[in-house]
């Protein structure tokens, strides 16, 4: 196994989580976010597609979802930025009996708000919500989404049918979205005993019925802290803004070389600013012209202005998948990405100019972004 | 009767990184053998099988050199002594 390195970041630190199919990465950066020191891999040769920073109740806390091909997936978690791990002796997100169903893989890992401060949720393949009310000691299936009379008839996407997106509203504890590739967004408004489904608006381009109610291919979905009532959302062909809370959806594929992609990020403090990194076609999923340029709007969708300073503009055959993007909270805000094909890029002014902050790392499934 | 596990990868952490293990208790199919495995090491249980307590599919359990992919699974008689090797199978890219 490789030699793993550590780091230590101080507070006022940003912290990077990178999720790769073969480990993952912890970098660290202090606020100018010039240099970059890197620690891991962790778990190598686990695929970790879920991090998260959890720094609610005075903790420093890494959440991490390895998923080794031989051995399964966990939840584990390190208070020393990946100097150690817990092992939990039994598996702590597993279907009950009587599901019919297995972990297959962790996708998503979500610290609940503020004053939830032991919940956590998490979204895995075959698609299901899990929630801890004590900290990650134990988790339930969210039993009023699985028993949903539609999800025997969601259906794989290229990742696995999978519940990759959770955004818990920070203006109504009892509301929760998530989305399913591909099954479409569904929400509850009774802290997850009933769930509906939720995709007004929302294409599907591989659908006969082009405006289902249910069965959309949704890639990513990100919601405004500022005012949630703001979203944006990337979809497997199409672009949207809602308004208000996602119910309705509207186009915004306003000048962009495709509205086909996975990768989105809204602005930590202005509703009206987002980035997106367009592919080309379903079919062969990496950037136009072999340019590799991030997308940002500043007027909710109205326009978008192509950023490529720093970015490679030739033979950029890269692919940046539905979670591998992340923003700080820092002003101005921090950027990140990371590609399929190992690159993780930055910005420190909001994604106008960029820097290479590392080469050579397995494929990029996950990039989280925080401030120690 | 008693039983030998040899094991690799994570579960020799698990076991306090030994490579083998010895099992006394009553045992006539893999089953029956893991169960008593269980019993020694709990964590090893959700490693090898799935919520659906089928064998994970990279790995393999060979019983004295035969895999039960093609000795009955499971079911497969253990003998006294057996020697019953866990593996991860050869997978990955």
């Amino acid at each position: 196994m490789p030699e793993t390195r550590h780091i230590t970041p101080e507070p006022g630190d940003v912290l990077l989580l990178v999720g790769t199919m073969k480990g993952a990465f912890v970098l660290r950066a202090d606020k100018k976010r010039k240099t970059w020191e890197m620690g891991g891999p962790y778990f190598p040769g686990s695929a970790v597609y879920a991090l998260a920073y959890d720094n609610r109740a005075g903790r420093q806390r890494i959440w991490a979802g390895p998923q080794s091909m031989h051995w399964g997936a966990l939840v584990r978690s390190s208070d020393d930025f990946g100097q150690s791990w817990t092992n939990p002796e039994e598996a702590n997100v597993k279907f009950p009996e009587g599901t019919g169903a297995a972990l297959t893989r962790i996708w998503q890992i979500e610290p609940g708000r503020e004053s939830e401060a032991d919940a956590l949720y998490c979204g895995v393949e075959p698609a299901a919500l899990f929630v801890s009310r004590d900290a990650g000691e134990t988790w339930s299936l969210s039993e009023g989404l699985w028993n949903h009379p539609q999800r025997p008839r969601w259906e794989p996407g290229g990742g696995g049918l999978c519940l990759h997106t959770i955004l818990l509203d920070p203006a109504d504890a009892n509301r929760v979205r998530i989305a399913v590739s591909t099954g479409g967004m569904y929400v509850t408004e009774d802290g997850g005993a009933t769930w509906r489904p939720s995709n007004h608006g929302v294409r599907a381009q591989f659908l006969p019925d082009k405006y289902p109610e249910f069965g959309q291919c949704v890639h990513k979905v990100v919601q405004s802290e500022v005012d949630p009532s703001r979203m944006f959302l990337q979809n497997h062909w199409g672009l949207y803004r809602s308004d208000d809370r996602g119910e309705n959806w509207t186009d915004i594929a306003n000048g962009v070389p495709s509205d086909f992609g996975f990768a989105m990020a809204i602005h930590p403090r202005d509703a009206n600013s987002a980035w997106i990194v367009p592919l080309e076609s379903d079919e062969f999923r990496c950037t136009p012209e072999g340019k590799l340029r991030v997308y940002r709007t500043r007027d909710a969708g109205g326009s978008w202005e192509a950023l490529a300073d720093g970015l490679p503009q030739t033979n950029a055959y890269e692919t940046v998948l539905r979670d591998a993007m992340a923003v700080d909270a820092l002003d101005p805000a921090g950027l990140y990405f990371g590609t399929r094909n190992g690159k993780l890029f930055g910005s420190a002014d909001e994604g106008t100019s960029w820097t290479e902050l590392q080469d050579g790392l397995p494929p990029v499934v996950a990039v989280k972004a925080a401030v120690v | 009767m008693s039983l030998t596990f040899v094991i690799s990868g994570p579960l020799r952490e698990l076991a306090g990184n030994r490579s083998e293990l010895r099992v006394d208790g009553t045992a006539r199919s893999v089953s029956d053998a893991l169960s008593l495995l269980w019993e020694e090491c709990p964590a090893f249980r959700d490693r090898v099988v799935t919520e659906l307590n089928e064998l994970r599919p990279h790995l393999n359990i060979f019983v004295d050199g035969e895999s039960i992919r093609y000795s009955g699974g499971f079911g497969t008689p253990v003998r006294d002594g057996a020697e019953i090797v866990i593996l991860p199978a050869l997978s990955g890219g």
